[in-house]
């Protein structure tokens, strides 16, 4: 029987998830997603993380909880830096993920903790890649067929997300499934939804609201669809770059939606408790008011987050630049 | 030029000589009071953390005594910190104000950046590279030495037989530090600081409890931030102990690295630099606890991300190596009594439980 690896189905999930999927299954490995989040998941993270800890991170510990006795190991790589160049890290609580995740939560089954610095150099991820193999008792070509195989798939997952699919719909796709069509009926306005992807994406957190949005007549862009080196190159017009991967995505793609691209409106989602989204939404609120002109709203997510609420706010906005729009 | 600078503790004495010295006009921003915390507070945004908020105060009180340059420190992430200087400035710059925050990156990383900043100061009143080093040495000597008087400070206050008496004298001697003006006469000033801490009377027979303190660095240092945490432990008859000064700090981020030792320490609960002062918390508790302490009480503002790592970590450190951790989150709500309450009940119950050390010895 072969091995069971458990990967948590948030946080760099939605960026990475086909990438190492593909790599422990060429491995010989099993991978074992955890459900999506429910409030099982959240109410069991909310009980073992520390409670200043932001919603994401709550949710993570959930999502490994929910792993717990369904696997060997847990795949919860150390993420540093995803850029070959440049200093961009991730958030803090990313740093120390494993780190927290051990202290917090008793009886584990082993954690992979990977350290993924890919700034050290140009076959940084290759080396991360066999030290992985190497772990599973692969052989060498085993191990470079696993990550030949595994860089096709993510840059047809890449392809399919360019092509305006979700990732979770992209996900789907690779798995063989058909997602459910994305198309409402009649689409009047444009938006620009940012984020980080575990906000964005994550439909229990923040309460359908891609699916919401879409239902009152809005086509959704997201940083995911847009080349990185066009959002890249936005980075140039800050006085200075933001030292978190996700959140320089966030502050590049309002960015990009600004001012090459016509969007009737930013939405930003944010988490409750997020320490470098403080900086980033400001950021793009000051940006969106004093320069780009264009309606901004902020959503703020947390483990109180009511359909309710979100409804309310989300009708609201899309009313208001419907009557902007003379749609209405 | 009207030159400013985030007031951080008694730092604001060497800034003020140095922006004066290269030929500016410095303006010492007022002690951080509850309207520059409200300032602060309204403008800022809803979960930056309190050094932040306070920053941000200081500065719009420093705008209105006319301060047209605000210099402040970088950094390189990824504690918020570092992008401070810029977010403050769209901010600035969206009520409206014309000020301009320079920020000070450190040398090592971007040397042209600092060789351009020093540039744009000592260029308008005709300074020399050579002049201004002196300055930046002298000022330096003052940062050290108000660092070093404050720890005097703080040895000698849980045994003064006078409850207040240090204090008074310490605000005398950094009278004199103030009014030091070149390099011997800080030196001086130094010395019979020391003296005079030195001389107040003292029962060294008392016992007393020794704490150390961690934390994130402008909570630790500001008094205003942390309710004046250190002092009123030491009139509680406790010994404290902190290892983050501002000379420390601005040594290990500008020219190299001596914490080493704290990072071995941390090393088995946290290998990985998370930026900020997370790691030290850690590393820090191990070392207090192999320093035979009575306990850790852990300072940061709210929602700050490396000090929730540590905080997530600590229990871990203190369950295996036996050493009490108190947490303080500390945000615009917090209030002095509910600090004094907490401290009170933390220092009852390490009393407790050395009493109870000493009659069961063997754990």
């Amino acid at each position: 029987m072969p091995q069971k690896i458990g990967i948590p189905r948030t946080l760099g999930y939605y960026a990475y998830y086909p990438l190492w999927k593909t790599f422990f299954e060429e491995l010989g490995l099993e991978v074992i997603t955890s459900s999506p989040t429910s409030k099982t998941i959240l109410d069991a993270g909310v009980k073992e993380a520390v409670n200043d800890a932001c919603i994401p991170i709550k949710i993570l510990h959930g999502h490994v909880i929910d792993l717990k006795g369904k696997v060997d190991y847990i795949f919860l790589p150390r993420l540093v830096s995803v850029r070959k160049f440049g200093t961009e890290t991730f958030c803090p609580k990313f740093l120390g993920l494993p780190d927290m995740v051990r202290a917090a939560i008793a009886d584990l089954p082993e954690i992979i903790d990977t350290r993924v610095d890919l700034a050290k150099g140009r076959f940084e991820l290759f080396r991360l890649c066999c030290k992985l193999g190497e772990r599973f008792g692969a052989s060498l070509p085993r191990v470079i067929r696993a990550y030949w195989r595994a860089l096709m798939v993510y840059r047809q997952y890449q392809r399919l997300l360019r092509e305006r699919y979700t990732p979770v719909e992209a996900i789907e796709i690779l798995d063989g499934r058909q997602p459910e069509s994305q198309d409402s009926p009649k689409e009047s306005l444009v938006f620009a939804v940012v984020g980080y992807p575990y906000a964005i994406y994550d439909n229990f957190l923040n309460v359908n609201l891609l699916k919401r949005l879409r239902g009152l007549g809005v086509r959704i862009l997201t940083a995911e669809m847009i080349p990185t080196r066009l959002l890249i190159r936005e980075a140039k017009k800050l006085p200075k770059n933001l030292f978190w991967h996700f959140s320089n995505r966030a502050v590049q793609a309002a960015w990009y939606f600004l001012y090459r691209e016509r969007v009737d409106g930013i939405v930003h989602v944010t988490a409750f408790g997020c320490g470098p989204d403080a900086m980033v939404d400001r950021m793009i609120e000051l940006e969106a008011k004093n320069n780009g002109h264009r309606p901004f709203l902020s959503l703020t997510i947390d483990e109180h987050t009511g359909e309710a609420g979100i409804q309310t706010r989300v009708e609201a906005f899309v009313d208001m630049l419907k009557l902007r729009r003379g749609v209405l | 030029m009207k030159i400013s600078f985030p007031r951080m503790g008694n730092s604001f004495i060497a800034f003020k000589m140095l922006i004066n010295s290269l030929g500016h006009e410095a303006i010492v921003p007022p002690a951080p009071s509850e309207r520059t915390l409200s300032l602060g507070v309204r403008y800022a945004p809803e979960f930056a953390c309190i050094p932040f908020k306070i920053l941000l105060g200081t500065y719009l009180e420093a705008i209105e005594l006319g301060t047209e340059m605000i210099i402040t420190s970088g950094g390189v992430g990824p504690c918020r910190a570092g992008y401070y200087g810029v977010l403050h400035q769209m901010i600035l710059n969206d009520l409206g104000h014309k000020v301009k925050i320079m920020v000070i990156e450190p040398p090592l990383r971007d040397i042209f950046g600092f060789i351009r900043n020093v540039k744009t100061l000592i260029k308008p009143t005709r300074i020399g590279w050579r002049t201004f080093w002196h300055h930046l040495k002298t000022a330096w000597e003052k940062l050290v030495a108000l660092d070093d008087i404050e720890r005097i400070s703080h040895q000698v206050r849980p045994y003064e037989v006078n409850r207040g008496e240090t204090t008074k004298v310490y605000e005398r001697v950094l009278q004199m530090l103030d009014e030091a003006r070149n390099i011997q006469e800080i030196t001086e000033a130094r010395v019979e600081g020391e003296r005079l801490l030195r001389q107040i009377p003292c029962d060294y027979n008392r016992p007393t409890l020794k704490v150390g303190i961690i934390g994130e660095i402008y909570v630790v240092i500001e008094p205003f931030a942390n309710h004046d945490l250190q002092v009123t432990l030491e009139s509680m008859g406790v010994e404290t102990q902190r290892a983050i000064y501002l000379s420390g700090y601005t040594r290990d981020c500008f020219v190299f690295d001596s914490e080493h030792d704290v990072k071995k320490a941390a090393a088995p609960y946290l290998n990985e630099l998370i930026g900020g002062h997370g790691i030290n918390s850690v590393g820090e508790t191990v070392l207090y606890a192999r320093h035979g302490f009575d306990g850790v009480v852990q300072l940061a503002p709210f929602a700050c991300i490396p000090e929730i790592v540590a905080k997530s970590i600590l229990p871990k450190v203190s369950h295996d190596l036996g050493i009490p951790v108190l947490t303080l989150f500390i945000d615009e709500q917090t209030g002095k009594a509910g600090i004094q309450t907490r401290l009170e009940a933390f220092v009852d119950l390490l009393w407790q439980r050395r009493q109870m050390m000493e009659v069961r010895p063997a754990i």
